[in-house]
């Protein structure tokens, strides 16, 4: 063993001048550099690749319990007919092309202070830096809303059985029937979703079953990019969408009944509906809360720079699961998170200091087969947080013609195939 | 030269750098992975629409980033993301991306054989002079269009021709010659480089 320098240096920001002090500790110089993910989604299979890509000196074990991964973004468009599930199906080969271990395992406790983490199927992997990308979990806001209700009432939140489970659901339902779907409280995954979902819902409606709706309830009283939107609701579907803010129900829905098949909102009222989708307000993945990760707000801080947790020193946190804003909690900025990490993990298991970090965010919403609507946004790390860079990013105009519209459909489907291969392609 | 160009813009946004301590550019490999969601990992896009951007000259990359950040360009989201970036930033994009190969998208889209035929003709006529070796040469500085993603040369022809694009007086001039079909016929050429 032999022990690295401590480096000290100095950062200049702002107009303060910090000294920080990095130690790497019991660094072997005979073994290679050892960096364990938790977790197989967006960020955590973009951030072994990016590992791999910038160092393959640095043996890098990715720790998943499925052996393949649904997408979330796109899985609307299974809901709606669009496409099948087996098009947002992802294994994990392509990792293993770029020398990623992939083990199939559920992680159940990871050590900080040992630098060591622990599986339920009795494994134990060390290592010099751990990033985890669990997601989301889901909070118990809604009373009654228990495993069997999950089965009755998808939230489909999580891709893959759910989405299949709620699919089947629109297309068993008699023509005339009500789909109520209850978006949660923020923040959540994907704050556009929801509403996307509207739209591919009501789209396969309005052609199979027209004397169908959707009826939103709403626990927000706003939401992402709600002027287009709204006038996607008008312009493609006026019979077949409904919102309803969340102050006209007393918050939205509060609890479910699945066994009777009815949901009850915040002002008492109970309302009884054909299929539901009930999206539960939500918090970071199941590890994060076992390792200690999460705060109060359930999600997990972290250094802006390197996604390092604010909690325990040599894991990351990336994705859904941290505290990112202004970055939102999308597959984008997972993705982006995952590569700003990767840089950073490399430089420090090597003894350099993390550069400066950069992000991106795109985000379509394909609210009708020619109509895409997207946001996007640059990010720079100021005074040590993320931060938008002013004059970037921002929404679709409300008045851009139909020819562009029907491009960021186009372009939908481009950022989709482009960042699953990036995440997971060979 | 565009790459000498490229090293003086290089050695320009260093000697920026060590004036201003305040301000710390991201590395370009730091900038251009924010990149790969949509045009494909080191640039190289699976498609369907977004364009492949590896292997351009960074001359060509950092005129039209110029140019969708002051609207010259036409564009559904590029405008929007490229005012994101510093001239510094899109110079190193620029030359990271000139450092990568293009690798032609000709067999991954179904093309039209007879439009790809009269194509090929009209290209010797129109296009050769400044578009060199089929489109695939990256130090004319006029993009690759060989091996280029079909709909990403459909949508930029249709904004040029609609006006919505600035062109330049010579392409101006061959382009407003063409009929539909006979630009048609072109883009399909170019897409069909392998």
């Amino acid at each position: 063993m032999q022990k690295l320098n401590r480096r000290d240096f100095i950062k200049v920001a702002g107009t303060t001048v910090a000294v920080s002090t990095l130690g790497f500790p019991h660094i072997a110089t005979a073994a290679s550099k050892k960096v364990v993910i938790v977790g197989g989604g967006t960020g955590g299979a973009t951030c072994a690749k990016y590992i791999r890509m910038a160092d393959d000196s640095i043996e890098v074990t990715l720790i998943e319990p499925n052996k393949n991964y649904y997408t979330c973004y796109l899985s609307n468009e299974v809901l709606g007919g669009a496409r099948d599930i087996d098009s947002i199906k992802f294994g994990y080969d392509g990792l293993g092309k770029h020398g990623v271990k992939v083990v199939h395992d559920t992680v159940t406790a990871i050590d900080a202070a040992a630098r060591k983490v622990s599986t339920k199927g009795g494994q134990s992997f060390s290592y010099d830096r751990c990033v985890v990308a669990p997601g989301i979990s889901f909070s118990d806001n809604i009373a009654g809303y228990d495993k069997a209700a999950h089965e009755k009432m998808p939230h489909a939140w999580k891709a893959g059985d759910q989405t299949v489970i709620l699919r089947k659901q629109l297309e068993a339902m008699d023509d005339g029937g009500t789909v109520l779907i209850a978006p949660p409280p923020n923040p959540f995954r994907c704050p556009p979703g929801p509403y996307e979902r509207a739209c591919q819902i009501a789209n396969y409606l309005k052609t199979k079953k027209p004397k169908s709706k959707v009826l939103i309830v709403d626990a927000k009283d706003k939401f992402s990019k709600m002027k287009l939107f709204k006038q996607a609701f008008e312009r493609h579907y006026p019979d077949h969408i409904e919102w309803v803010a969340a102050g006209d129900t007393g918050g939205g829905v509060k609890s479910v009944d699945a066994k009777a098949g009815t949901v009850q909102t915040g002002d008492g009222k109970t309302h009884k509906a054909a299929v539901y989708n009930i999206i539960p307000a939500q918090k970071a993945g199941a590890i994060a809360h076992t390792a200690g990760l999460a705060d109060d707000s359930g999600w997990c801080p972290v250094d802006h720079r390197t996604f390092e947790s604010t909690i325990h020193k040599g894991v990351h946190v990336i994705g859904d699961a941290a505290i990112q804003a202004p970055l939102p909690k999308s597959g984008y900025a997972a993705n982006s998170e995952a590569k700003v990490t990767a840089a950073a993990i490399v430089d420090l298991v090597n003894g350099r200091e993390p550069g400066e970090p950069s992000w991106v965010n795109t985000c379509y919403s394909i609210v009708a087969p020619k109509d895409g609507i997207s946001v996007a946004m640059v990010y720079n790390l100021v005074d040590g947080k993320v931060a938008k860079v002013s004059g970037s990013g921002g929404l679709t105009s409300l008045d851009s013609p139909a020819g562009d519209r029907a491009r960021e459909v186009q372009y939908a489907y481009s950022w989709f195939n482009n960042i699953t291969h990036d995440a997971f392609g060979g | 030269m565009p790459a000498k160009k490229s090293h003086a813009m290089l050695l320009g946004s260093v000697l920026l750098l060590a004036s201003s301590p305040l301000m710390a550019t991201p590395s370009a490999s730091m900038l251009a992975n924010t990149c790969a969601g949509c045009h494909g990992t080191g640039g190289n896009s699976v498609g369907p629409a977004s364009p492949t951007i590896a292997g351009k000259s960074a001359e060509y990359l950092k005129d039209v980033m110029a140019q969708y950040k002051s609207g010259e360009r036409h564009s559904t989201i590029m405008g929007r993301i490229a005012k994101g970036y510093s001239d510094e930033e899109i110079a190193l994009i620029a030359d990271y991306y000139a450092g990568k190969s293009f690798e032609s998208n000709a067999a991954k889209q179904k093309l039209d054989t007879a439009k790809v035929e009269a194509g090929s003709k009209l290209y010797k006529k129109n296009c050769s002079k400044c578009h060199d070796e089929n489109g695939s040469l990256a130090d004319d500085d006029s993009g690759i269009l060989a091996g280029q993603w079909l709909p990403y040369l459909q949508f930029t022809m249709e904004d040029f021709r609609g006006g919505r694009s600035e062109m330049t007086k010579k392409m101006k001039k061959k382009v407003d010659k063409l009929d539909d079909e006979q630009i048609e016929a072109l883009l399909q050429f170019f897409a069909s480089q392998e």
